[in-house]
């Protein structure tokens, strides 16, 4: 019994084509410029004209996009559609992968990332990281969130610095979970344990910006919730960008949201009106589930 | 049932006869393997346990300084000068006063060591007090007869035995071994003593320094070169041509036959450098020479092994890229980085061909004291004993390669342990 049938041999022009996508496409094509507000007055961060290459082929085409103190932009977009890669050019993370390539401008109030003040080991200080999937250190957890201020030398005496492990994981919702054994290794927790304990261990650094790549994927609703709090309240000193899949949580957390769609900045807003009020046909698509 | 439900099914029983079959590959081997293992070292250890005894000779020795020829205030040079070993013939001739004739005395005489003067001498020497008093003394006996009694031979019928030992002195033997004056006790000697061609005098000690200090010196230059080539391959270097060429030729030396080593060697440290022949800090240069490819090949896997989301954590935290490799990434690698210099080691330390080239395969009597004392070491020595005639050498010929293998043994848990240790739960 054979299914399977070659679909090279399959005349499809009798699918009715779909106009949506199809003019969707078309604009996608013709974008060149952004659409909404990328930039804003006293940005902590900003990046002008970034490209981003990975050998020969492209990632990232020329975006444009400010991170303004005290604020949350959040990064929305399809799967593969070059969030992670742009997040990682905030912190030079990139640098690390050989075939990789950034132009543009990307500057760190107002010092170049790339210029001869701002040593990536210092600059990834000032700018801390999450990753998408958990990475505890194969220590305790304790040990864990010391290693940054250990490293950077933010303590003076162990009870300064266990004070600031004991802040650190209660900020991040862990603290209940695992005072009682924190000399147990990182890696003995739960991947929603583990995400929390990464989280815990950047913000142990007090760094300026935070980057957040899809912090909440591991998480259940409560946690999630415990996180989207910490977001708000670091809000107020820091600035966070920080991808998610999860529209309700970008609708939520940021201020701002910016659309990104095959390595291109489609559109950036106030959250509130790319979510009611989308000026692009590609953001509209997306956020109403027309477009996976 | 769905057409899927049935074609499952029907595959299931050759699925899990396959499963069975490969299990039972599996077990056959290993069973195999552990047979030649037991086969092995059943023989070696029952050829090699008899050389760590052997027999003594109980002897009342009156030290007369007339017979030693000394004075009564012997000097150094006197009692080194001293005929302990007319004593020990005159001893022998009191203790059986009917043998006569030269040839039966030359034939006495035989029984014992020709190393027990020696032992008489070292006793005088730490006790000069003993001079001119009867002492009694166990003195080791000569391999033919410590064979013999160790073999539990029946002396009373001389016909039965195969030995190289004529028919009167296994007599006196018998006489002897009566009297209580025969006993087969532990031979520290072969512990404590170098080579020797009287295999009753002969030890493994000066082979177990010399390839202690010879292993010494290739692990301290081997291992951190090594480790330090690897990271430096695996984590710092840029990936181009260079760097390419470099891997090749590292596998390309791990490759190469050990005894090309040897003449490198001999033509470069020895020949151009005049570092001393036949020492173990030549061996230890040449054996990491050899070993350098083993172990940077393997810690370079172990550092590719750790998870790159590992260094990313650290890098994105602010940690140089030192500080990334000592705080993270080599303390992940340590217990494969262990495991290839235990590898590379173990080879080194079974090797005999490059060593042949550069003098180490000597007679070595004393024991040597530092890496540039003349030494040889232990797989040599086996093989330089094995090459013996006399047949007790047969039987040190096992001990010392019993020796070699708890050496090995010792090297392994050494290395296990360390491994437990840098390898924490997760
Ligand atoms: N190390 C790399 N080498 C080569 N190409 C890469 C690398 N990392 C990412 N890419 C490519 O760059 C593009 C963008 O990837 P990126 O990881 O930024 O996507 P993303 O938006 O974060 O997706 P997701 O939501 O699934 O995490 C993808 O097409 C991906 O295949
Ligand atoms: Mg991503």
């Amino acid at each position: 019994m054979n299914t399977a049938v070659a679909t090279d041999t399959i005349d499809t022009s009798f699918i009715p084509r779909d106009p949506v996508k199809d003019s969707a496409q078309e604009a996608f094509h013709k974008l060149t410029e952004t659409v909404g507000t990328p930039t804003v007055e006293n940005a902590k961060m900003r990046s002008r004209d970034v490209n981003v290459f990975y050998g020969e082929k492209q990632a990232i085409f020329d975006v444009n996009l400010d991170i303004g103190n005290n604020e949350v932009v959040a990064m929305i977009g399809p799967s593969g559609c070059g969030k992670s890669t742009f997040l990682r050019c905030l912190n030079r993370m990139n640098d690390t992968i050989p075939s990789c390539r950034v132009t543009g401008d990307l500057s760190l109030d107002g010092e170049d990332l790339y210029g001869a003040d701002l040593d990536p080991v210092l600059l990834r200080a000032r700018v801390g990281m999450v990753f998408q999937k958990p990475n505890p250190f194969a220590k305790s957890i304790y040990d864990n969130v010391a290693y940054g201020p250990r490293i950077h030398g933010l303590s003076s005496n162990r009870a300064e610095l266990d004070d600031i492990v004991v802040d650190s994981l209660r900020k991040a919702g862990l603290y209940d979970e695992v005072k009682d054994r924190l000399d147990a290794p990182g890696t003995s927790l739960s991947g929603g344990q583990q995400q929390r304990l990464c989280i815990a261990r950047s913000i142990a650094v007090s760094p300026e910006v935070i980057l957040m790549d899809e912090p909440c994927s591991a998480l259940d609703p409560i946690a999630t919730a415990r996180i989207e709090e910490l977001i708000d309240e670091l809000r107020q000193n820091y600035a966070i960008a920080i991808v998610t899949h999860s529209m309700q949580q970008a609708a939520r957390v940021s201020q701002r949201t910016a659309y990104f769609h095959l390595g291109k900045l489609v559109e950036v807003n106030a959250t509130n009106d790319v979510f009611t009020n989308p000026q692009h046909e590609l953001t509209e698509n997306y956020i109403t589930g027309r477009f996976g | 049932m769905s057409d899927t439900t049935t074609k499952v099914r029907a595959s299931l029983k050759k699925r899990y006869a396959a499963e069975k079959r490969f299990r039972l590959y599996g077990v056959t081997a290993i069973a195999a393997s552990i047979g030649f293992l037991f086969i092995l070292l059943f023989s070696i250890v029952g050829k090699g346990l008899p050389a760590f005894k052997s027999t003594f000779v109980k002897l009342d020795v009156q030290l007369d300084s007339a017979t030693l020829g000394i004075s009564d205030e012997p000097t150094e040079a006197e009692l080194r000068a001293a005929n302990f070993g007319g004593l020990i013939k005159q001893t022998m001739r009191d203790r059986f006063p009917e043998v006569s004739s030269r040839g039966d005395k030359k034939a006495l005489y035989q029984l014992l060591s020709t190393g027990a003067e020696y032992e008489l001498y070292d006793k005088v020497k730490a006790d000069r007090e003993l001079l001119d008093s009867t002492i009694s003394l166990w003195l080791p006996a000569d391999d033919e007869l410590s064979a013999l009694i160790k073999s539990d031979a029946d002396l009373s019928n001389p016909d039965s035995i195969v030995t190289r030992m004529s028919d009167k002195q296994i007599a006196w033997a018998k006489s002897l071994k009566d009297a209580g004056q025969l006993e087969v006790r532990f031979n520290r000697t072969f512990f404590t003593n170098g080579d020797s061609r009287e295999p009753e005098l002969a030890g493994i000690r000066a082979a177990l320094m010399g390839s202690a200090f010879t292993l010494l010196i290739t692990f301290a230059l081997s291992f951190p070169i090594a480790v330090a080539a690897a990271i430096y391959l695996e984590e710092f270097a840029p990936q181009n041509r260079w760097t390419d060429i470099v891997e090749v030729n590292i596998n390309n030396l791990a490759a190469v036959p050990s005894i090309v080593f040897g003449l490198l060697g001999l033509a470069v440290f020895i020949n151009f450098f005049h570092l001393p022949r036949s020492a173990p800090v030549v061996g230890g240069i040449v054996l990491s020479l050899m070993t350098l490819p083993t172990i940077i090949i393997s810690s370079r896997a172990a550092l590719k092994a750790v998870p790159p989301s590992i260094r990313e954590a650290a890098r994105g935290l602010g940690a140089s890229p030192l500080q990334v490799v000592t705080h993270h990434v080599l303390p992940l690698a340590m217990p494969g980085i262990l495991t290839g210099t235990i590898i590379g080691l173990a080879q080194a330390l079974g090797e005999t061909a490059p060593l042949l080239m550069i003098g180490m395969v000597a007679f070595i009597v004393d024991i040597p004291a530092s890496v540039t004392d003349a030494a040889t070491v232990l797989p040599v020595q086996v093989f330089l004993w094995a090459d013996s005639p006399e047949r007790a050498f047969v039987e040190k010929t096992s001990a010392a390669i019993m020796v070699l293998l708890v050496f090995l043994v010792v090297m392994n848990a050494l290395a296990v342990f360390l491994r437990k240790k840098f390898e924490r739960r997760w």
